[in-house]
């Protein structure tokens, strides 16, 4: 049943072969038994999960079920969930029970979806590694002295360790594509707007979006037909026709199911900087696409250089101001001890965010501070509008762009948790995509020395459906996500 | 260009973010790594280049003048439920200088 | 002694009149119980997103296009940020670069004299909440207590120009302003509950000298009075300051009501780095041309236009022009007792709802809107003196009998307790040839030259007649039978 796709689960479920409270049970038993080890869950409250897996058997009964109803779901930690702790990974949402439900928790909850719990995150969103939560880190499923990836490390864990069907992420520069890379899963990033921000704690708004991370393609299709759609309490929303991005996927396949798409190849994605392993594994899949129809064409994204300078002045701004409201007055953390107000306000800051979260806040206090604002966050938003341009021009030229997701495979846990810069530059290939709030997916392309790495493809403005069809027909082809880790069983 | 460590304390504080002599040094370090990877981006031509700040050329919604809540009672009684520190319907804090 | 020139420039804030809060469905009603108009998005929660609320827009166009000013195609909200337990998100959401309202002007006047004050911009914001301290029934242990059911509460912030130059054209300036956001129906206007607060920047310069003088802000005048009273000081104290030697530092200062005194905040402000950048969360506004001129469309006659042809029209003086003219309510309530009335009696009009209906909601403390007597009646009663059926006492009789309700319309009145003014010259002078039998001893005293006796004679005569008799008539009469 875990390696049953969420297609082929529905089914189980609906012909009556398994209850959604027996599904839900199974994962919450894998649970008891592999996450002391994993460390991917922060919160799992059986009661509360069985008795939503309950109301979808009802629902299922009644004949009423949808694609995921009864299912149980993984979502990340920066969701609030009504009755739900919800920490964001850090200190200072330790004792946060969200009193409402994000605009994708209710979607998920319309849809039938079982909560099954809430995945260990960098705090804040803020890491690469996973490294930085304050409940620890979580380890690779695939090699446990390696990181998952980040920020969204405790649901790819999850979901590569069968602890979960599937799973929700957030993406502010790689947070979905390079956890799901190191840890041979789907993680789709949308185009930014297609899914609602409401009730996700904010790191980057202008760069934040949610979406899911699943163990294919065409699951990942399955989870945003139900995550996309417009909100009227997000400005950022965006209100287009509904679309069903499962549509191209059921479509009868030649043996050129990709003849009449263009693939660019940036020069600037198979340089220096990528190990030889992820650029020979990449390569290999650039054959196959070829083989499944697909051209390629050289391209050049100029200012991708620019991405990660431009980043990490514009993200850590956004966040030193989206951070201020944790100031523990109205709910969070708040010291013991204090002089006064401000003096409450600088400590139960100080104990309740991380060393990462304080430099990021740091930063973009400095960046936004007289004197400053021109030459850095202006000037990293004039470098964004050069990098969008990039894109805009490159798909002048191709229907999608392909590349690595990240340069290399998983690392080591504490191998670059002391530095930062080096932390920072593993997003290399994933940043630039949220800078021009484009849609991109990673999928498996095979292993390099027992660990999994990423392809990413990129798409246009709304081209969801497009890339989702041109991984799935890949993964039909290259099953390297039909492999999972040892040792969960 | 690097930063010092009269500029990481006013920032801290800017923050609210109590930061100890050990703390605001090592931070220091870091945040001049960082900064070096950040001037990367300050010898581009970018004149008349339009300041992009949205990821998508939209305008903004507007919603109706209406009111949407009706519980307010119920609303307070869970909001403060999470609060550290209430008093009165009011949250409380230190007191407030002017 | 040299002469110094006061140099003033005012920051208004004027809360909106919208049903909802300017980012989030809470109602923006005032006096609720702590925290009860408080959602999610007003207090801040975690993952909340603000929603800009179309009623607040509006508010700003009609200001615009009420001052004159350009309303901005495209204008952008951006976040302040700083520290203090009333500001839930840590940054208040104002607009910095590109307001929605720029340039405009007001017309003042301070006695006779009139002066055009210009405005720099007008812009979009939110309120914060209250702190409360200890006092007013509340035991908070030495704390202060955060009431956030004004925070998002719509502010539009006005600027003008440093063009006044002193606390009179301050007063009037801000008197003004406030008439005129209540006649375009965008601010309730009520200083006690801080719709309007005024911030005004002061400083002195001699005069001759074109470079201005250092300026303290006073913060948050909530009465015209106190708006003068502390301008009144901070000009003396700047004055004083300099004469003696010192020197003024730029401040934000306080004025306490008790010592009629300003004093400087304690608390530094970190000195003012509120970091502004544009508001992820929120997309440029943009405001397109048929959208404005359909509010345009919708707007009153503003007052100064209202008072230009109420002069020309009417025939009224400017001062009553301008009296009539101070609010919406009254000038609309004047003119539908002229149409009741007819164009011929808008002076006597103008004279009613300037005295007597004046004196009487005054005593009440009613506003123009609460008037028992409608327009509609008075205007009826005034054309009935003009008409001669009624006299001006009489009248005076009727609008009491309307003022308390006993009866539906004038006419109906005159009717039914028979008070039409007798004119007709028979029935007078039967009557008068009564009066002056029965006292031959006025008329003799009449005859003597006492004038006194001949009023005395009328009075009788409109006493015999319980006051309906045509005064005027009497006196022709009454001169030609003794004559």
């Amino acid at each position: 049943m875990i390696e049953h796709s969420l297609q082929a689960m529905a089914r189980s479920l609906a012909d009556r072969e398994i209850s959604s409270v027996e599904l839900t049970q199974l994962y919450l038993d894998r649970i008891v038994r592999h996450n002391s080890g994993l460390n991917a869950f922060i919160t799992v409250d059986p009661a509360a999960s069985l008795a939503q897996a309950r109301a979808a058997d009802e629902r299922l009964a009644r004949g009423e079920g949808g694609p995921l109803t009864g299912i149980p779901i993984a979502h990340k930690d920066i969701f609030c969930a009504k009755d739900w702790l919800t920490t964001c990974g850090s200190k200072m949402l330790s004792n946060f029970v969200s009193p409402y439900d994000a605009a994708v928790i209710s979607r998920f909850g319309e849809a039938g979806a079982v909560m099954l719990g809430k995945t260990n995150m960098d705090e804040f969103a803020m890491g690469s590694s996973n490294e930085t939560s304050f409940y620890g880190p979580v380890r690779n499923p695939w090699d446990g002295s390696c990181v998952p990836g980040g920020s969204s490390g405790g649901s790819a864990a999850a979901v590569a360790a069968r602890l979960a069907p599937a799973a929700t992420g957030t993406d502010t520069g790689g947070s979905i594509r390079q956890p799901a890379a190191l840890c041979n899963l789907s993680g789709l990033k949308p185009t930014y707007g297609v899914v609602s921000r409401y009730g996700m704690i904010a790191f980057a708004s202008s760069l934040d979006q949610a979406g899911p991370l699943g163990r294919s393609a065409a699951d990942c299709a399955i989870l945003l037909n139900v995550m996309a759609g417009f909100d009227d309490r997000d400005s950022t929303s965006l209100d287009r026709q509904r679309e069903d991005y499962c549509r191209e996927l059921a479509a009868p396949a030649g043996n050129k199911p990709l003849a009449g798409l263009t693939i660019g190849l940036p020069e600037e994605f198979f340089g220096e900087g990528c190990s030889a392993e992820v650029t020979r594994l990449v390569e290999a899949a650039i054959a196959e696409y070829r083989k499944l129809g697909a051209e390629t064409v050289a391209i050049r994204l100029p200012s991708m250089g620019l991405a990660v300078a431009a980043y990490y002045v514009i993200a850590p701004a956004e966040a030193s101001s989206n951070l201020a409201r944790f100031d523990g007055v109205r709910y969070g953390h708040r010291a013991a001890d204090y002089r006064d107000l401000t003096d409450m306000y600088c400590k139960s800051r100080a104990q309740g965010f991380g060393a990462e979260v304080k430099r990021r806040i740091l930063i973009g206090t400095y960046v936004l501070s007289h004197g400053y604002y021109d030459a850095y966050y202006l000037q990293a938003q004039r470098v964004r509008r050069l990098i969008a341009r990039d894109f805009a021009e490159a798909f002048r030229q191709c229907d999608v762009i392909l590349g690595p997701t990240s340069p290399s495979t998983a690392f080591k846990l504490g191998e670059k948790a002391a530095d930062p810069v080096q932390m920072y530059l593993s997003d290399i290939y994933t940043i630039a995509v949220n800078l021009a709030g484009l849609p991109a997916i990673s999928i498996p392309c095979g292993f390099a020395s027992g660990l999994p790495a990423g392809l990413q493809l990129i798409g246009n403005y709304f081209s969801e459906a497009r890339l989702l069809h041109a991984a799935h027909r890949y993964q039909q082809e290259n099953p390297w996500h039909l492999q999972h880790p040892d040792g969960f069983a | 260009m690097s930063l010092t460590l009269e500029q990481v304390r006013r920032v801290a504080h800017l923050a609210r973010i109590e930061i100890s002599e050990v703390e605001a040094q090592h931070t220091l370090d870091r945040l001049n790594d960082i900064f070096v990877l950040i001037e990367a981006m300050q010898a581009v031509d970018t004149k008349g280049i339009e300041p992009m700040a949205h990821a998508q050329d939209v305008a903004q919604r507007l919603r109706a003048d209406r009111v949407t809540e009706s519980e307010p009672f119920a609303q307070r009684t869970a909001f403060q439920a999470i609060a550290p520190e209430t008093e009165a319907g009011l949250y409380l804090v230190p007191k407030v200088i002017e | 002694m040299k002469p110094w020139e006061v140099v003033i420039g005012i920051e208004t804030h004027a809360q909106l009149s919208t049903r909802a809060k300017i980012f989030s469905g809470s109602s923006t009603a005032f006096g609720a119980a702590p925290n009860l108009q408080a959602n999610a998005v007003d207090i801040a929660l975690p993952g909340v997103l603000p929603v800009l609320n179309k009623g607040a827009v509006e508010c700003a166009i009609r200001f615009g296009l009420a001052v004159g000013a350009k309303i901005a195609e495209r204008s952008i909200f951006a976040r302040k940020n700083y520290f203090y337990p009333d500001l839930p998100k840590g940054y208040q959401i104002s607009q910095y670069e590109l307001p929605v309202v720029v340039g405009g002007s007001l017309a003042i006047s301070v006695g006779e004299r009139e002066k055009l004050i210009s405005l720099t911009r007008a812009h979009l914001e939110e309120d914060a909440g209250k702190s409360l301290h200890e006092g007013a029934g509340q035991q908070l242990h030495g704390r202060s207590g955060i009431d956030l059911n004004r925070a998002g509460t719509p502010l539009l912030e006005i600027v003008s120009e440093p063009e006044l130059r002193s606390a009179a054209e301050a007063v009037a300036y801000a008197r003004t302003l406030h008439a005129l956001l209540r006649w375009i129906g965008i601010c309730d206007g009520n200083m006690q509950e801080g719709s309007f607060r005024c911030d005004a920047n002061v400083s002195v310069r001699p005069i001759g000298q074109a470079q201005f003088g250092t300026r303290r802000e006073i913060k948050n005048l909530n009465s015209f009075r106190f708006l003068q009273q502390a301008i009144e000081y901070e000009v003396q104290w700047q004055i004083a300051t300099i004469e003696e030697g010192g020197r003024v530092e730029q401040a934000t200062v306080l004025f306490d009501p008790d010592s009629g005194e300003t004093r400087a905040m304690r608390s530094k402000e970190d000195a003012h780095d509120y970091r502004y950048f544009p508001d992820p969360d929120l997309l440029p506004l943009l405001i397109d041309r048929p959208w404005v001129e359909q509010i345009r469309s919708q707007m009153p006659e503003l007052p100064l236009a209202k008072r230009d042809r109420l002069i020309a029209d009417y025939g009224l003086s400017a001062y009553d022009a301008n009296v009539l003219t101070t609010s919406l309510e009254l000038a609309d309530y004047y003119e539908a007792t002229v149409a009741a009335a007819g164009k011929a009696n808008a002076k006597t009009c103008a004279n009613w709802v300037m005295v007597d209906l004046a004196a009487r909601l005054n005593k009440e403390d009613r506003e123009i809107g609460e008037s028992p007597v409608a327009a509609e009646q008075l205007g009826a009663l005034i054309a009935r003196i003009g008409d001669g059926t009624i006299s001006t006492n009489i009248g005076r009789k009727i609008f009491d009998a309307l003022w308390n309700g006993e009866g539906s319309s004038p006419d109906e009145i005159i009717f039914r307790q028979g008070l039409q003014q007798i004119s007709d010259s028979s029935s007078l002078e039967a009557l008068l040839d009564e009066l002056l039998a029965a006292n031959p001893a006025m008329v003799a005293e009449f005859r003597a030259g006492k004038e006194k006796a001949f009023n005395a004679l009328v009075g009788q005569a409109m006493k015999a007649t319980r006051g309906k008799a045509n005064p005027q008539r009497v006196s022709e009469l009454l001169r030609k039978k003794l004559g």
